[in-house]
């Protein structure tokens, strides 16, 4: 059982947005960078499932530049088995068929049984790399699971579907999943998995050119909203917030 | 006639939902803008039904598909296969839970460049250009393809439904086959025990915090919202303490949401909270530390006890509603 989990190096989701020099992309200035936390559920579903077979391969993937070599690292940490960093500088400005492509190539060679990814990247936010992905490796796709068991060559997953409703489905293997909050509770290296993942392979190679398809123009910041008010500092407040929804909001 | 603006619309046994319209109007919108019409293209049981309504809406065509709603891979193939006989300059969908798998499934079939969860969509020197949020809206971008076809799904409630009166004619079309059968089954899909309003549809979101010091609380939220016909939301801290479901949070961990009304009770407002749900276009913040961040995204603000204030105020709504 050889598994892959896509991992992407975001900046923390407690960042303060500063648009950079270029005006269409971020200032990294003072930025901390974390591994996508949803990005995090696909490594721990991926070493669950190899602890669950009694054996396999996990091995994390990453578009990025030098320094995502750290988030690897955790990973490798974590318990994963060996790491490949396909280096790019520019990485954060390509787009998700650009980024797909590219970890669709490298992650051919590696012949998966399973493919983990986040189901968005907390950075742009688009949520196509999972699906983009497994259309370029011609595998199925089932995105936002929450539940993920692996036997006989077959993958049971859950997923929400519309209106509280929850679909389940049953997926032959080779097969991507993109995978969302509650499928489990990522953990944490401990020591002796730092000083593991030291002698764990991580290679790097260079990502190489795809053409950008999705322009960037702009990158702005949103509007302040205007001034609120506060309508009062007790439950005898309630009366006149009614009224403010009713007739001047007219939200209710 | 190439270059029209195709619209992807949900629907289910001839009922089209309020995201379904949105992403409609943004279509007519957008053709207008682009010089060109808009096509709906709409697949099910029921498909024929619609063509009324999406006429009203701006729709020139409406192209009825048959094709396996219950395979994601064959219904994005077969409106893939539309799309390759139109040559639109964009395919819009609503980014819902349904668009939101769909879309990129058609933009690698028609190997074209998405947008995701747009706020905005115009025609700008020949081109399609999307607004969308990045970082759960801490800031925007403004994207266009860089070569022709645009795949552009529609945040809900970013926009609203016009009326536009259009033709609306009625095409059907059979589905292109799908290549392979690619290995996923839908088994089942189990009902919740009751119907829950989708939390980024929703056009009134009640969502509840730490403060209210325990899950049991929660019956009061859930009082609130059913007066409002509201869906119910959670802060990350409630949700990964165990009181509420995931499904529920709402912030860059969770859901990015754009309701008409927000009301914030128990909630401080940590900075991923309030990218999530800063677009909804009133926010009410009820919180006893008149310093909690909320109160500075909040329209009205009540400083006081949620445990006074809810209950009074799901009471005071029950009595509006009861007067009509």
């Amino acid at each position: 059982m050889k598994i892959v989990a896509c991992v992407k190096r975001v900046p923390s989701t407690d960042t303060r947005i500063k648009v950079g020099a270029d005006g269409a992309s971020i200032d990294t200035a003072q930025v901390e960078w974390i591994i996508n936390p949803y990005d995090e559920f696909a490594v721990e579903a991926a070493l669950r499932v190899k602890e669950a077979a009694g054996s396999g391969e996990v091995v994390v993937v990453t578009l990025g530049p030098a320094d995502a070599a750290r988030e690897l690292k955790t990973c490798l940490a974590m318990g994963a088995d060996r790491a490949l960093l396909l280096k790019d500088a520019e990485a954060s400005r390509r787009d998700a068929l650009a980024t797909a492509t590219v970890l669709a190539a490298a992650i051919r060679e590696l012949k998966p049984d399973l493919v983990l990814c986040g189901k968005q990247a907390v950075d742009n936010d688009q949520g196509q790399v999972g699906l983009l992905l497994a259309h370029l490796l011609g595998m199925p796709c089932v995105t936002e699971i929450v539940k993920l068991s692996v036997a006989d060559g077959k993958a049971a997953v859950e997923r929400a579907g519309d209106e509280g409703t929850t679909e389940r489905h049953e997926v032959t293997l080779p097969a991507v999943f993109t995978c969302q909050k509650g499928l489990n509770e990522p953990r944490y290296a401990n020591l002796k998995g730092i000083m593991a993942a030291k002698k764990k392979p991580l290679d790097e190679r260079d990502a190489g050119p795809v053409p950008a398809r999705l322009n960037v123009a702009g990158l702005e910041l949103p509007a302040a909203r205007p001034d609120g008010r506060i309508v009062g500092t007790d439950a005898a407040a309630v009366d006149e917030l009614v009224r403010l929804l009713r007739h001047e909001a007219k939200v209710i | 006639m190439a270059g029209e603006i195709l619209v992807l619309v949900e629907q289910m046994r001839g009922a089209l939902k309020s995201t379904a319209l949105q992403a409609m109007t943004a279509g007519a919108q957008l053709a207008a803008a682009h010089g060109t019409t808009a096509v709906a293209v709409v697949a099910g049981e029921g498909a024929e039904q619609t063509s009324a309504a999406l006429g009203e809406h701006g729709a020139a065509r409406v192209i009825a598909l048959d094709a396996d709603t219950t395979d994601r891979t064959a219904w994005a193939a077969a409106v893939a296969g539309v799309a390759r006989k139109l040559s639109p300059a964009a395919v819009l969908l609503a980014h819902t839970t349904l668009g939101k798998d769909l879309g990129p499934r058609i933009a690698a079939l028609l190997d074209a460049p998405m947008a995701s969860d747009c706020v905005a969509v115009r025609s700008e020197g020949g081109a399609i250009v999307a607004r969308r949020p990045v970082f759960a809206g801490k800031a925007l971008v403004h994207v266009s393809g860089a070569n022709g076809l645009l795949v552009v799904s529609i945040r809900p409630n970013a926009l609203s439904a016009q009326k536009s009166p259009a033709a609306g004619s009625l095409e059907r079309e059979a589905a292109t086959p799908p290549s392979t059968g690619l290995g996923d089954v839908l088994k089942e899909v189990i009902a919740s025990a009751q119907k829950k309003i989708e939390l980024t549809e929703a056009a009134i979101i009640v969502s509840g915090g730490r403060g209210l010091k325990g899950p049991e609380n929660f019956a009061m939220i859930e009082e609130l919202a059913g007066a409002l016909g509201a869906a119910v939301g959670a802060s990350r801290a409630v949700v990964d303490a165990g009181w509420r479901p995931h499904g529920e949070q709402v912030g860059q961990t969770g859901k990015t949401v754009a309701p008409q009304l927000y009301i914030a009770v128990a909630i401080s407002g940590a900075i991923q909270h309030l990218a999530g749900m800063r677009t909804a276009k009133y926010i009410v913040a009820i919180n006893k530390d008149p310093e909690a961040p909320i109160f500075k995204v909040a329209d009205y603000g009540i400083v006081g006890d949620a445990f006074e204030i809810v209950p009074r105020l799901t009471a005071a709504v029950k009595a509006l509603k009861a007067q009509g």
